[in-house]
């Protein structure tokens, strides 16, 4: 039965006060739209291991495609802060069906804008943007997940097209992808992106099953047997690892933001099941553990809210790092996953059922937290960044 | 076809509601304030009539700069451009005078109006318009159809329904079923930002009413559990505490 969804967002430290009107309608209409759309049957879907794929249109008319790509490409041209806004909102819903937007807006459309050409551009971004056509990310490879430079994936030139062989692992929206973002390495060793369409000869998705995580989100692989790709599918504008890594710095910034939505749901729920659920002869609200639990969480969400607000404002400005953007990912995602945990203890046994979205949330962050640079990878990278000294293999 | 619609700001429903330690005034800090519910279903009902026999639809707001991100999120949905009357929306008269004023000379075909605010529920606004318009009124109507000049509106009474028609020009008010509102989609909200929103100045209106107080209802009392197998003590309690039986 469709449940109805009661969220209402915390706000402890006003910070309302720091966003714009645009910023606060794009957020509430995205708001309302999880909660007429999503939270409905998300559930269901989740059970199922099954992709809401009738979710893709309505995705795309709130602004989730490319919401900072301008409107020129069929984006939204809205800025940073909007596209974190839009993230939040959505995983809080789902951190599923966050990462088709995820992938779509700053693994697809991002590097085909940003290192595309204008010829490129015209032809995938209006059609991705209105999710006519989906796209998927192919960086990860079996052997090659946290060192990527590693891979083995690989195109070989013949003259007016290039051969392409080679695999790729754990890849969002694969399964029904109309078009692959594909990194592989020319006959120098250097880094090179192309876009690989549906159909072409020796590509193929194999889907990946049995998945505890992310089971609202289709994820596959990408294997390419001598699949012939035009050269004019080369991405022309940039070579080498900082190809795929200026992808990801704009996708991890929008998990940043996503986590936050996660975490407040959980924290939704678990603030108000404490004032009705009576043990004792009292709401469990009422008994200082969990209202240690209850305190936390707001605390944890309030300075993860503003991290993403500052990083927002430096994303605006194009000052963001690369350092701080992981600091944002690594810190929100695990914030939110020490959420899920103390906000299921405190449901108890209905904490693990379908009842509530917690246990969903849980399971969906395991894969947030390892994803787009693992909890560990990105501790390396403040690691580097304060001390200058590299602590990474090799 | 040209429709007005009239949109209040009023509190979300979810407002924790407080008054001024004089209780003479609602204290709107940390209130987040949307399009009353009501007023969205006239606007959305507004906006399907018009895209499908063509038209403009204007929003009116009476209210201090304040309402403008409710404004420009009914600019989002598709109203064609807004009008925003400068000043608080001191009471249901002054409200009227103000959208009666201005709508005087603006040829509207239709006023759409939700049936009452879900802040102070005084439901007078439309009947108030139309009588200061000298045109027809329809009130708390669920359907609203238009053919030609002539408007057929759907209105629920005790056990039944009853089906009017009334000429145009005129004022509705909606209730629920009239329209599902709308939430707005990017392009909207790109759009809604060069979308004209103009600010009228408000025409003067005698003070006929005065708040003396506001007053909150009483904190429930706290509910007293017994345990299934005291019948007794319950039928003690009810009898010398409750004394209802």
């Amino acid at each position: 039965m469709a449940k109805t969804d009661l969220f209402q967002s915390p706000d402890y430290y006003q910070i309302d006060e720091l966003l714009t009107d645009e910023h606060k309608l794009v957020r509430n209409s995205v708001r309302e739209w999880v909660k007429r759309e999503v939270s409905p049957i998300i559930e269901e879907y989740a059970q199922r291991a099954e992709f809401p794929k009738h979710l893709i249109k309505g995705l795309a008319e709130i602004g989730a495609f490319g919401p900072y790509i301008p409107q020129e490409y069929g984006g939204g041209g809205l800025d940073q802060i909007s596209y974190g806004l839009i993230m939040q909102e959505i995983e809080r819903g789902d951190s599923g069906i966050r990462s088709t937007a995820s992938v779509q807006s700053s693994l697809v459309m991002y590097p085909i804008y940003t290192y595309g050409s204008d010829e490129q551009r015209k032809k995938y971004l209006p059609k991705l943007a209105t999710g006519e056509w989906m796209g998927c990310f192919g960086l990860t490879e079996p052997n090659f997940g946290s060192n990527p430079g590693g891979m083995l994936t690989n195109i070989k030139d013949k003259g007016d097209h290039v051969v392409l062989n080679g695999s790729k692992m754990w890849i969002s929206n694969a399964p029904f992808a109309d078009i692959a973002v594909v990194w592989a390495k020319d006959e120098e060793g250097v880094i090179r992106g192309l876009i690989v369409e549906r159909g072409m000869k020796g590509f193929s998705t194999p889907e990946t099953h049995g998945k505890w995580s992310l089971r609202a989100s289709a994820t596959g692989e990408l294997v390419f047997d001598n699949v012939k790709v035009p050269k004019e599918n080369i991405l022309p504008n940039v070579k080498g690892l900082k190809g795929p890594l200026g992808c990801l710095n704009s996708a991890r910034y929008g998990i940043a933001w996503g986590a936050i939505g996660a975490a407040m749901d959980c924290y939704d729920t678990a603030l108000r099941y404490s004032k009705e659920r009576i043990q004792f002869g009292k709401p469990i609200g009422a008994f200082q553990l969990q209202q240690k639990k209850l305190a936390e969480m707001i605390t944890e969400i309030t300075k993860a809210q503003l991290l993403a607000w500052r990083l927002g404002v430096l994303k605006n400005e194009n000052r963001a790092t690369p350092q701080q953007i992981s600091m944002a990912k690594r810190n929100n995602v695990n914030m939110a996953l020490e959420i899920t945990r103390d906000a299921r203890q405190m449901l108890g046994g209905m904490g693990i059922t379908g009842e509530y979205p917690i246990m969903r949330h849980m399971m969906n962050l395991e894969s947030v937290i390892t994803y787009e640079g693992t909890h560990d990878i990105h501790l390396l990278i403040t690691g580097m960044d304060v001390t200058g000294l590299n602590a990474f293999g090799g | 076809m040209k429709v007005l619609v009239c949109i209040s700001s009023v509190p979300d429903t979810t407002t924790k509601i407080n008054f001024t330690p004089d209780n003479k005034s609602f204290v709107t800090q940390g209130v987040q304030f949307i399009i009353n519910p009501y007023d969205e279903i006239a606007l959305t009902r507004a906006l399907e009539l018009t895209e499908k026999d063509g038209g403009t639809v204007t929003v009116i707001n009476v209210g201090d700069a304040t309402t403008e991100p409710v404004i420009r999120k009914a600019l989002a949905v598709g109203a064609t451009d807004a009008v925003r009357v400068n000043a608080g929306p001191r009471d249901a008269f002054f409200v009227a005078r103000q959208i009666a004023g201005y709508a005087s000379n603006q040829n509207f075909d239709l006023i759409l109006c939700g049936r009452e605010s879900i802040d102070y529920n005084g439901a007078q606004v439309p009947a108030m318009i139309a009588e200061l318009l000298g045109i027809p009124s329809v009130s708390v109507c669920k359907k609203l159809e238009i053919a030609g000049k002539t408007a057929i509106a759907e209105r629920e009474i005790e056990g039944g329904k009853e089906i009017v028609e009334c000429p145009l020009p005129m004022v509705v008010s909606a209730s629920e079923g009239m329209a599902e509102p709308r939430i707005p989609n990017m392009r909207g909200i790109m759009s809604a930002r060069t979308k004209p929103l103009a600010v009228v100045e408000p025409v003067d209106t005698p003070k006929n009413i005065e708040v003396i107080i506001y007053d909150k209802p009483k904190p429930r009392s706290e509910v007293k559990l017994i345990a299934p197998d005291k019948v007794e003590e319950l039928v003690d309690l009810l009898h010398t505490q409750a004394r209802v039986i």
